[in-house]
């Protein structure tokens, strides 16, 4: 029978099926950070259980580990740490700490470390696992009573999901990142319209960007609901695993090469829903609300909720305006911002810091911002060093920080305060993410740097050119 | 998780319909790192209240808790389940439950029976008049008895049996370990690891 991506990977992994029961999945390899795992552990604790396989699990320090030089100064997320770090050293699990040149954001670590690969299941008490699914890997989120299951018995009893298939043909414009197109695509099916899918990204745009870019783009398929999203595999995937730390090697590389070939949706198989872009009519996007969903291109104004046909729509619209100190009609490009946050799991890869890079090369940040520049990892930081983009950050007035999830979540020092707006890279824009009272929007690395020039939000095609 | 048939102990009559589990336990408690302990975050709100039930020493050892309708609503946050447990409950009766609550509860343990409102109302008057009589929750046979009262509950046969079994999701996937290392048996030789390179 004809598969989709997602069915075949779902397929390999079914160690048991039984009648009216749901699918046992076997787990290739399960993540853990400090903030969902500390009850999991104690559960194995309780019922004197052993981790099933310690070397199928890898833990990173990420949520709570500050950006700046120094020790943790929060009790509540130095408990969290160390219990991490008891934990992995009682069951015997690798865990990369923060100051260990493999730490950084768990969604990071892991493609770069070469163990994301394709085919794989992959999971993590934390919904933006969808990201390793760049690499077709069935990749998803768990909650912690989960997560004390997959410790336990490396499976997960599960039922089936549904399959999306989200189509981008065509060239993507000059300026529009992958970042936009997924901004575009939440904004067009909705927070809720991948409710119960797996999505599978496909078409030659998608086809066309590197693997980091399609990071990004899986990253944010939670965002519309989904559980998980998916790329088939091809040459780029197999060029940016070959040669990692935990790729396969030798023969074991052509070995799971030919296996890996096999990972595409068959011709003739079905999904159960399908969505189609035009890449070429996409441009930068920015979000105006407290959800992902809600977005608009940078060119736009801010939307008027009256004109909105959906009462439910109009009256979460106001109260998103209300939130963000926004009025209907004013040009997006109009709006200013405090602080621009670059990082994060959906764009803090070594790609995103270089386009940055790009736009900030002899210009300045804006008096009345500040900027955070903050690496996804250790090994993210170490490059951008290497290739000189430490040094232009610093002298455009960014700050360069230590990796970690930031402000993404501000469960760390790095918070906006309330009213504060800022540009940013993340993946969220609900009420007080970035801090309570902090108002985000939602934008690409490209905007991201711009905006901190101009002071309001930008493309780089706002900036005068920069003087020879 | 312990195996569940009998279960006779001192019955709590909280006379509250639409418990939900930020009242069970608030948010500002989430953020312990063990899966015990939660039980100074039970009804927190409430126990600074000297007149609420578990303020009286006849019922503050209980461990059959007899709430109003619709016990569990809201946040589908475990340590709910979690906070009710640490404190000593196995059981509550309601005549209905909040969907999310009831599943987390069968995955920890806890027996969530369902039995008719006037049923409880009878169970309420009842501890009501006696503090710290006691309650026998007879799983095996679905009846609840308590002095004069004889009630019947629902509960799922699938939940029933886990139970009774003494089976968390974990202890019933492990009644097919067999099954998982033969799977594991099938994995290529070259599937990665996370032991350092």
């Amino acid at each position: 029978m004809a598969k989709t991506l997602a069915e075949k990977v779902w397929d390999a992994h079914v160690v048991r099926r039984g009648e009216g029961e749901p699918d046992l999945l076997y787990i290739d390899l399960h993540l853990l950070h400090e903030v969902t795992s500390p009850q999991a552990f104690d559960g194995l604790r309780l019922a004197g259980r052993p981790v099933r396989r310690p070397e199928l699990t890898l833990a990173t320090e990420d949520h709570n580990v500050p950006t700046t030089e120094g020790p943790i100064t929060d009790p509540v997320s130095r408990t969290q740490v160390e219990t991490l770090r008891r934990n992995c050293e009682e069951f015997g699990v690798t865990l990369y700490p923060m100051g260990d040149a493999e730490q950084g954001i768990v969604h990071v670590v892991g493609p770069q470390l070469g163990l994301t690969q394709p085919g794989m299941t992959i999971v993590c008490g934390d919904s933006h696992t969808s990201t390793h699914g760049a690499f077709g890997a069935l990749a998803f989120g768990i909650g912690t009573s989960e997560v004390e299951h997959v410790l336990a018995t490396q499976t997960l009893p599960l039922k089936p999901f549904k399959t999306m298939a989200v189509t981008v043909d065509g060239e993507l414009p000059a300026g529009v990142s992958a970042k936009d197109v997924v901004l575009a695509v939440i904004a067009k099916i909705g927070t809720g319209g991948g409710q119960g899918y797996v999505i599978e990204y496909r078409g030659s745009a998608i086809r066309a960007l590197s693997m980091e870019a399609r990071m990004t783009i899986c990253n944010m398929s939670i965002e519309a609901g989904a559980r998980a999203g998916m790329i088939a595999p091809d040459e780029i995937t197999f060029e940016y695993l070959r040669g990692r730390d935990h790729a396969p090697a030798g023969q074991d590389w052509d070995q799971a090469v030919e296996s890996w070939r096999g990972l595409t949706t068959d011709a003739d198989a079905t999904f159960d829903a399908e969505v189609v872009m035009d890449a070429a009519s996409l441009s930068p996007f920015v979000t105006w609300g407290t959800n992902p969903g809600q977005g608009a291109p940078l060119s736009a104004a801010v939307p008027d909720p009256e004109q909105m046909a959906d009462d439910n729509e109009k009256a979460a619209a106001q109260r998103a305006l209300e939130y963000m100190g926004l009025t209907a009609g004013t040009p997006l490009r109009e709006v200013a911002v405090d602080t621009v946050f670059v990082g994060s799991c959906t764009n803090g890869r070594i790609e995103d810091l270089r386009t940055v890079a790009e736009v900030l090369k002899g210009r300045h940040v804006a008096e009345s911002v500040r900027m955070l520049v903050v690496p996804g990892s250790a090994r993210v930081r170490l490059q951008a060093e290497a290739e000189g983009l430490g040094e232009v950050f610093e002298a455009a007035g960014a700050q360069w920080r230590l990796p970690g999830c930031s402000m993404c979540l501000a469960m760390n020092p790095d918070k906006l305060v309330p009213t504060e707006r800022s540009a940013s890279t993340s993946n969220r824009n609900f009420e007080g993410r970035q801090g309570p009272g902090g108002r985000t929007h939602l934008v690409s690395p490209e905007v991201a740097a711009a905006t901190a020039v101009r002071g309001t939000l930008s493309s780089p095609a706002d900036l005068a050119p920069v003087e020879a | 998780m312990d195996a569940f048939s009998t279960h006779t102990g001192i019955g709590v009559p909280l006379r509250r319909s639409n418990v939900d589990t930020d009242q069970i336990i608030p948010a500002e408690y989430l953020k312990r790192v063990t899966k015990s302990g939660f039980e100074d975050g039970l009804f927190a709100a409430w126990r600074g209240d000297e007149t609420f039930v578990l303020n009286n020493p006849a019922y503050a050892a209980g461990s059959v808790l007899v709430a109003g309708p619709d016990f569990g609503t809201g946040s589908s946050r475990e340590h709910a389940v979690w906070a009710l447990m640490n404190y000593g409950f196995r059981v509550v009766i309601s005549s209905r439950f909040a969907d999310i609550f009831r599943g987390n509860s069968g995955k920890q343990g806890l027996l969530t029976a369902q039995c008719s409102q006037d049923d409880v109302e009878l169970l309420w008057k009842y501890l009501e008049n006696a503090p710290g009589a006691s309650i026998t929750v007879d799983l095996r046979e679905r009846v609840i008895t308590a002095g004069e009262i004889v009630a019947t509950f629902e509960v799922d046969d699938y939940t029933r049996w886990r139970l009774l079994e003494g089976l968390d999701d974990i202890s019933l996937t492990l009644r097919h370990e067999g099954d998982i290392t033969a799977f594991e048996g099938t994995r290529p030789g070259w599937a990665a690891t996370t032991t350092p390179a």
